[in-house]
């Protein structure tokens, strides 16, 4: 069972992530976006954005950079062979473009037990260079009781 | 900008829908592109080693490849402000003959105030929904 007293703990900010245009066409492939202000640059501009634009759930991988830190906090008791990915949303204040330098921080929002499971939800924020919030990716993930 | 006129628009209303074609291939470019290597990803001893029927594809490649229903609608990746799913059932990727995901997305509410539009995304394999309560805010 996770450990409810996690619940309110906050782990502390990821290293930066620096937002690459490859990297940007690589994920844009990957989740079969055709969009063109997803890989090319001058579609991209001409719509108004300094760079490429990452497709909606790419802010995925700084969520996952947030996830190791309580995965592996002893205090939540997390057991990742038994967890299961149950819901997933994120909220932009704006799209995150190549060239944005991203860190985050993760909040355990609420752990809940459902009979043998529990559920366990983060609340990720993303921010930039400025330190301006640019998505929050909230995350439940489901853990089978044994 | 875009070309749509959220006057015109209408709750219920189909904006397109597509049916994607997942291989072992696009599982194996989705673990290098998102760093998701778990291996019940590409692996069928260690699928059936965890107790799973076979390969599945990752959630988060269902989640990414749905919401371009509402994407193309648009016509600008940026616009989607807020989406977000529920992961209901997996979907299932024969090594040989893959899997197919239809998603269908309609209008689910529209805000005049906020000119924004509601995209409520479904998407089925095997006629099974893998996904629920997928909703696309998109800003218009």
């Amino acid at each position: 069972m996770v450990n409810p007293n996690v619940q309110g703990k906050k782990y502390p900010e990821t290293a930066p992530y620096l937002v690459g245009r490859e990297k940007v066409r690589e994920f844009a492939n990957a989740v079969f976006s055709t969009n063109p202000i997803n890989h090319d640059l001058f579609a991209a501009q001409a719509a108004g954005y300094p760079d490429l634009v990452a497709p909606p759930t790419f802010a995925v991988l700084i969520q996952e950079r947030s996830l190791p830190a309580v995965l592996s906090d002893p205090e939540a008791d997390i057991d990742f062979s038994r967890v299961v990915h149950g819901d997933q949303r994120f909220i932009h204040t704006r799209p995150i473009v190549a060239w944005d330098e991203l860190t985050s921080i993760l909040e355990v929002a609420s752990v809940k037990s459902l009979g043998a499971h529990s559920m366990i939800t983060f609340n990720t924020e993303i921010f930039d260079r400025n330190k301006d919030l640019v998505c929050t990716a909230i995350s439940t993930l489901v853990v089978r009781g044994e | 900008m875009t070309h749509i006129n959220i006057a015109s628009l209408e709750v219920g209303q189909e904006i397109g829908s597509h049916t994607f074609h997942f291989t072992r291939d696009s599982l194996v470019r989705y673990a290098g592109a998102s760093g998701d290597f778990n291996p019940i990803h590409y692996r069928d001893d260690f699928a059936k080693s965890v107790g799973l029927d076979g390969v599945l594809a990752h959630g988060m490649l269902t989640m990414g490849a749905a919401v371009q229903v509402a994407v193309n609608w648009v016509g600008d990746a940026g616009k989607v402000i807020d989406y977000g799913v529920r992961f209901t059932k997996p979907v299932f990727v024969d090594a040989n003959t893959g899997a197919d995901v239809l998603v269908i997305g309609k209008v689910g509410a529209i805000d005049l105030e906020n000119n924004t539009v509601r995209i409520d995304l479904s998407a089925s394999s095997a006629e099974l929904a893998v996904l629920g309560k997928a909703q696309a805010v998109i800003k218009l």
